[in-house]
């Protein structure tokens, strides 16, 4: 990346505030909804937050004018996630937070974070993860290049920027190529977890972030209304969820150097050979 | 009985194992049509014709424009078919550009799909394939990605007449984004790893060396696969990762050798059918979720059974 300064960026970087995946995660049979009780930043999330702070540190760091604003959608809690961010080097938050939103599908989350940008007002990049850890739909960035009519930039392995020429720059795969593709801000970049190591904040970096603010937005802050949202503006529905028998552990044996032939009897009966 | 259009953003002479089961889901559907972003020859188009599909859009693309030509490809078969539901693989790729026409027609998009019924009820994975889960739109056009090795492959004997239509796509006004370079990734002979029936793969325990797991893949004609570990250190190519941030597989049969079975791991590979852990450690969390597994070293383990394999098939 280039080193000198460029005009002041404005980057907005989604972060969501998911159930962690280190613990058994819950669909409610009766609400069909997700338990939510345990959540925290979605670990892919942190490749966004890193990727936003790193650029604007290639850029002249923040003394330079520019700003990281962390966004999130959710619940009372998901402001937590938005805190991290703050902690790993984001300058500023903001929640939107409306009872109004449970339910959402990726076409109505889409259509909230997209008014949230737009309220926002003159963002130059929107970055975020590569997938949410529990929606696991991977199509909210591009969704939102559709509706924000900027560059869509997404699953980047790699990410260099230009500052004089406001030209972004990442590597994807695509079916059997890697291609590397550039496009001119304004721009929604996802970013992959191959493409940078997020920080761990620090002490300093911790009592930093109790000085920044979270704004937080209602729906009716963002001008869009309750039915446009949540269930009533998702167009798809969901019937009902069912746990999958959790696997059982099978027979374990100890080589004692027959072991190989274990698995081909094992394989045979299986009928897998 | 709603009308399926399916999406391919390439189709070879040859589809893949992957198309040709979004080919056989659209055969349960009437009058289902296929639209390509790209040229499509005669011998793709017999292939084609086999499924009992009666129209074909292609649409060559000019030059190499990353995502505007699929776009607006899939955005005028939909409207020109007036189908009820579209079909496209589950990569990264199609699953963006579904979404993104969902959005500019107000449809609707659901992912990780494994079956779509005739009612237009789609079966999906939900949780990493911890929970199983139904949906359907509540109104628009349906666009669902659908998982690999989900369908089986089922051509109908006769071949129908495939009517080929041109579609006349208005360049886009100036594409958003330019493609700078382009490198072609080494071919392999193997399986595609989303697609195989049997997945092989190594972790950190083949410390560097991938040959066991190779040789024991080939024995059963399988496809290669890694942890992240074994991937960042640069033992085998990231496309081989399986996991959270890499593939998902669900083949008849996966072998994990030498991989602790973290839980961004088993994202990638617990719905495959029959599971068999090789790992040294006892306690490794890999055994939870395995059907067979040997506590031994891989280096003995592998060859050993990759011989047997052989000499029985001999
Ligand atoms: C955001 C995020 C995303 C991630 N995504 C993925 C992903 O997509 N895929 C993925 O795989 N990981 C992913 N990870 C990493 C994951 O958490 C684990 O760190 C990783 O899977 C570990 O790989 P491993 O099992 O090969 O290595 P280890 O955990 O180090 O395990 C190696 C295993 O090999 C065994 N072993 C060693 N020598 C031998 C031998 N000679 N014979 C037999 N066994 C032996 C050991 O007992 C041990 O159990 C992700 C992590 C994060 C934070
Ligand atoms: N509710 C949300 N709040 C903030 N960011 C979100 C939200 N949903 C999705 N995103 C962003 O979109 C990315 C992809 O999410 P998904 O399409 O759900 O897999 C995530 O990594 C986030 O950066």
């Amino acid at each position: 990346m280039t080193e000198e300064t460029t005009a002041p960026l404005k980057i907005l970087v989604l972060v969501k505030h998911v159930p962690d995946v280190q613990f058994d995660r819950h669909i409610d049979s009766d609400t069909l909804r997700l338990d939510r009780s345990e959540s925290v930043l979605s670990e892919l999330d942190e490749y966004a937050v890193e990727a936003a702070v790193a650029l604007v540190e290639s850029q002249g760091g923040f003394a330079a004018g520019h700003e990281v604003i962390a966004a999130t959608m959710g619940g009372k809690s998901a402001s937590n996630s938005v805190k991290k961010a703050l902690q790993m080097g984001a300058s500023s938050g903001i929640h939107l937070n409306d009872d109004a939103l449970a339910g959402s599908d990726t076409v109505a989350t889409s259509k909230a974070l997209a008014a949230l940008i737009e309220h926002v007002g003159a963002v130059d990049l929107v970055v975020t993860g590569m997938s949410s850890t529990d929606a696991e739909t991977s199509v909210v960035p591009a969704q939102l290049a559709e509706r924000l009519n900027f560059a869509q930039l997404t699953h980047a392995l790699a990410i260099e920027f230009d500052g004089a020429s406001r030209e972004l720059t990442i590597r994807r795969d695509h079916a059997e190529r890697t291609l590397s593709m550039a496009a001119t801000l304004p721009a929604v970049l996802s970013v992959t977890d191959q493409a940078n190591e997020p920080r761990y904040p620090n002490f300093k970096a911790i009592m930093a972030a109790k000085k920044k603010s979270i704004t937080e937005v209602s729906l009716a802050d963002i001008s869009l209304s309750a039915a446009e949202v949540g269930t009533a503006g998702s167009r798809t529905s969901v019937l009902n969820a069912t746990a999958r028998p959790a696997r059982e552990a099978g027979t374990v044996i100890n080589d004692s150097g027959q072991a190989g032939i274990a698995l081909v009897d094992f394989l045979a009966e299986q009928k897998l050979i | 009985m709603p009308s399926a259009l399916v999406f391919f953003n390439e189709l070879s002479d040859v589809p893949s194992k992957a198309q040709r089961e979004l080919l056989t889901l659209a055969s349960r559907f009437d009058q289902s049509t296929l639209a390509v972003a790209s040229e499509v020859s005669q011998d793709a188009q017999n292939v084609v014709a086999n499924y009992g599909l009666s129209k074909l859009f292609v649409a060559p693309s000019q030059g190499d424009v990353f995502v505007d030509h699929a776009l607006s490809v899939l955005e005028a078969s939909v409207k020109q078919s007036a189908a009820d539901v579209v079909l496209v693989a589950n990569d990264n790729f199609n699953r963006e550009v579904a979404a993104r026409i969902a959005v500019r027609l107000d449809g609707a998009v659901i992912t990780d799909a494994i079956d779509v019924a005739t009612d237009l009820v789609v079966t999906k994975d939900e949780l990493a394939g911890s929970y199983s889960a139904q949906a359907q739109s509540t109104g628009g056009t349906l666009f669902v990605s659908v998982k690999p090795n989900s369908i089986d492959d089922e051509p109908q004997s006769s071949g129908q007449q495939l009517e080929v239509q041109t579609l006349e796509i208005q360049s886009a006004t100036a594409a958003q984004v330019r493609v700078v370079a382009t490198e072609a990734k080494a071919v392999s002979d193997r399986p595609k790893l989303t697609e195989a029936r049997v997945v092989v793969a190594g972790g950190r325990g083949v410390n560097g060396d991938f040959g066991p797991v190779e040789d024991l893949a080939d024995a059963l004609a399988g496809a290669v696969g890694a942890s992240r570990a074994a991937t960042d250190a640069g033992w085998i190519t990231h496309d081989a990762q399986i996991g959270q941030t890499g593939v998902t597989v669900s083949p008849q049969l996966f072998i994990s050798a030498g991989i602790s079975g973290a839980i961004q791991q088993k994202a990638g590979m617990q719905t495959s059918k029959c599971i068999v852990a090789i790992n040294k450690d006892v306690d490794a969390p890999v055994f939870e979720i395995a059907d067979f597994g040997i506590v031994g070293d891989l280096s003995k383990v592998l060859p050993q059974a990759a011989e047997e394999i052989r000499r029985r098939q001999a």
